[in-house]
């Protein structure tokens, strides 16, 4: 075969400063403030496996920013996050968040994000003291469907589109060659031409988002890409850290919405701007009938937030014990808002309660319009999801990085470059930083910034270096193309391509994968519950799988894309079912349970648990971190 | 809920600089039979429904059906965008139809000017972002 056909690509080179690999919120902001930092002979690449105007988990749209602290403090900011967290997060990461994430706001309604506005303030820009419309005490209301054009066009403006690559996969990190733990490089490959890219870089910004579809969904057929979080966040942040070597923290943290059921629409504005309730199935208000339970994992049930895994706990006893389904009272919540309106106002609040979904998860529009469901008529089911994986939402796995070096933190929190994991050179933020959640959208992009800035100060103090990789780039590139080389090689012995004894299809390894993770690993299949015997066993069944991904298959480009997605997956999965496996103790009672550790304990347990895995033996090593409170946390406000 | 593609409105894109659909699905899902030059979902349970394509298609040829695996046949929700705003026709299975219009942006398309009165960058060792140059940031 001649070079530039499927299976055997031009191999093209790409010297960079700095390199971008994903193209989300983190991967806007970090473009946007590294160009302004960079000298014009710092050359800034960014790589990203969709096109940026729709990249990302931003991709259709938001109806709200969720952090914009305004009158609030970042003190209170680290106190809302902490407590949401169940007391394990990194003040300094979030406290960062906090103090920088208003400027970022600002830029997306000065670049044309329409921001609602109170009445008395209609037309003036936050900036200038206009008053947002808040839907709870840290989330803003937004018209939000052009959230992530508006975000990549000052991104691509800011970058010049001749220095980034769109619709090309990243797969692998690569290592320096001379110096030990140092990150040099990039590989993956266009899924438009038949080329494969190796980018060499000095410093490498790791943003491509959390992991979806670890865990079998609720939905097997057509319903399966109606994940709640994007259905491309395939782990690739956690799983190239961890095989680069670079340190992870709480990937034992996970998330599971609670949502309403099947189109996984968002219920905060509905619970927060609406006033509405949620009851279990004979109409009882679940969380005060249970809040005794809640005791038990004092003191975070005090919190002036109870946490969301505690809520979710209080609701799983009604579903377990045969109370469901648990139903959100529309209808009444409609009726109450509208005792005081004019018909005008009426018909707004009803076009706002379907923007909610329509901003930000029209699918959701589409379960209600296909089962006659009208808000102001018809309750509606939630039901918690299925498990999520992601470092920037109500969830805090993620890669351990240094922090800011003037907050007073310990030495142990900073290494002297902000947003850099232990590999020298390789930054993350986003969902890729762990242990410190609800960054959110305006959250991510601001780390990015954070990140960027980091990296332009990185790449002036290694000015000398030349980044030299381990190993043969035809070397690389032949691993990158196995599944190409299966398929070729074995396609023809059989009758029926799919079934082959000789490879397993992506799509195969995708639902074994998920079959493991659901029925060990404590999805839904258990109510969330697993113990040391069901992980060793999940553990075991996961090395096969990892021997099999040898024997991945890919018939095209596209295949070859979901063959490394879904081998990401496999990488995240396994640091995910470690971590369960160390932290014995059950510290987030709604999103999963050591049922042979059933309770918290902080004694022994209130510590960060961090990995890493050995890139040269595959060997994974596991540890406990101390946990420090840069911020006091005091509780006692919830009751 | 997967995207499908009106044969008859479909044209591939012919003569245009990128087939859209295929240009912008975050998840590569949308394909070109090059042969019949139309558009198809080429992997419909991977679907997330952004409706990014159906907001991109200049045919109006794309529309998400819901899933068959939990919703009832007959709804569909279907939108209709411009640079400043975007209309949502939403059709129950009953026959009901609701209209909804939302502004989307304030400012033009392809007029940010990222950079433009901006403060030059200050000081790189500092935490400051640069848009936040002269800001005594707080601390712990």
């Amino acid at each position: 075969m001649s070079a530039g056909t499927f299976g055997n690509p031009d191999i093209v080179e790409v010297d960079t400063d700095i390199l971008i690999i994903g193209g989300g919120m983190a991967a806007c902001g970090a473009a946007f403030e590294v160009r302004r930092w960079a000298g014009d002979d710092v050359k800034i690449t960014l790589v990203d496996k969709a096109s940026m105007e729709r990249s990302g988990a931003v991709a259709q749209g938001l109806s709200a920013i969720n952090t914009y602290l305004g009158d609030n403090s970042p003190e209170d900011y680290c106190r809302m996050v902490s407590a949401d967290l169940m007391g394990i997060t990194r003040d300094d990461l979030v406290f960062d968040v906090g103090r920088h994430v208003d400027d970022t706001v600002h830029l997306f309604e000065e670049w044309g994000l329409p921001i609602w506005k109170d009445k008395e303030t209609e037309g003036v820009p936050l900036s200038e003291g206009g008053k947002p419309v808040r839907s709870g005490r840290w989330q803003i209301m937004i018209n939000g469907e052009s959230y992530k054009p508006i975000v990549a066009e000052a991104a691509k403006n800011a970058l010049g589109m001749e220095n980034i690559y769109e619709r090309v996969f990243i797969v692998k990190l690569l290592l320096d060659e001379n110096e030990d733990n140092r990150i040099a490089g990039a590989v993956g490959f266009s899924l438009r031409e038949h080329k494969l890219y190796i980018f060499r870089a000095n410093a490498i910004l790791n943003v491509c988002g959390g992991a979806v579809n670890v865990f079998r969904p609720r939905s097997l057929g057509e319903g399966m890409g109606r994940a709640w979080y994007p259905v491309w966040n395939a782990g690739s942040t956690y799983a190239m850290a961890a095989e680069a070597g670079a340190e992870l923290t709480m990937m034992e943290n996970r998330f599971v919405p609670a949502r309403f059921k099947d189109g996984y629409g968002p219920v905060g504005a509905w619970f927060l701007l609406f006033k509405s309730k949620a009851t279990n199935g004979f109409g009882e208000n679940y969380m005060a009938k249970n809040a005794d339970m809640l005791k038990d994992f004092a003191p975070y049930d005090t919190a002036a937030t109870v946490p969301t895994c505690l809520r979710n706990h209080a609701m799983l006893k009604e579903l377990k014990e045969g109370r469901g389904p648990i139903m959100m009272d529309t209808p009444t919540a409609m009726a109450n808002l509208a005792e005081t309106m004019t018909p005008e106002e009426v018909k707004h609040l009803e076009a706002e309660a379907w923007e909610d979904f329509l901003d930000m998860c029209v699918g959701q529009a589409g379960v209600w319009a296909g089962m006659n469901v009208r808000p102001e008529e018809t309750p509606s089911e939630l039901m918690p999801t299925e498990p999520y994986l992601l470092g920037s939402h109500s969830g805090c796995c993620g890669i351990w990085v240094s922090g800011p070096e003037d907050v007073n933190s310990p030495d142990e929190w900073r290494w002297g470059y902000n947003r850099m994991t232990t590999v020298k050179g390789l930054f993350t933020a986003g969902d890729g930083v762990g242990a410190s959640g609800h960054k959110f959208s305006s959250g991510s992009h601001t780390e990015g910034r954070i990140a960027g800035k980091s990296m332009v100060r990185f790449v002036r103090d290694h000015g000398g270096f030349t980044p030299a990789l381990k190993r043969d780039i035809s070397e690389i590139a032949e691993d990158i193309y196995k599944p190409v080389r299966n398929y070729f090689a074995h396609k023809d012995k059989t009758t029926a391509e799919d079934v082959n004894p000789h490879y397993i299809t992506p799509k195969m390894f995708q639902m074994r994968l998920q079959k493991y993770m659901d029925e060990y690993v404590a999805g839904i299949a258990t109510y969330y519950n697993t113990n040391a015997k069901l992980l060793e066993i999940g553990l075991h069944h996961l090395e096969m799988l990892k021997e099999d991904s040898a024997n991945l298959r890919a018939k095209d480009q596209h295949e070859l894309l979901r063959a490394w997605e879904n081998y990401h997956r496999l990488r995240t999965a396994e640091a995910h079912l470690r971590h369960i496996l160390f932290r014995e103790e059950t510290r987030y009672p709604g999103f999963f349970y050591r049922a042979d550790f059933p309770e918290l304990d902080d004694e022994n347990w209130k510590v960060f648990v961090n990995s890493r895995m050995d890139p040269d033996t595959g060997e994974w090593t596991m540890m406990k971190k101390t946990h420090v409170d840069l911020v006091e946390k005091h509780y006692g406000n919830a009751h | 809920m997967p995207t499908f593609v009106h044969t008859d409105k479909c044209d591939g894109c012919a003569g245009r600089e990128v087939v859209a659909c295929v240009d912008i699905c975050p998840h590569d899902l949308m394909a070109l039979d090059t042969e019949r030059m139309k558009a198809y979902n080429q992997e419909a349970e991977q679907c997330w429904e952004c409706q990014c394509c159906v907001k991109a298609c200049p045919q109006d040829a794309v529309e998400v059906r819901p899933y068959q695996d939990v919703v009832p046949m007959g709804g569909a929700v279907i939108p209709k965008r411009t640079d400043e705003s975007i209309t949502w026709t939403i059709k129950f299975r009953d026959g009901e139809i609701k209209r909804f219009t939302f502004p989307v942006r304030t400012t033009a398309v392809g007029s940010i000017d990222p950079y433009g009165g901006k403060p030059q960058p200050g000081d790189l060792d500092s935490p400051n972002l640069f848009t936040e140059d002269g800001k005594t940031l707080p601390t712990i």
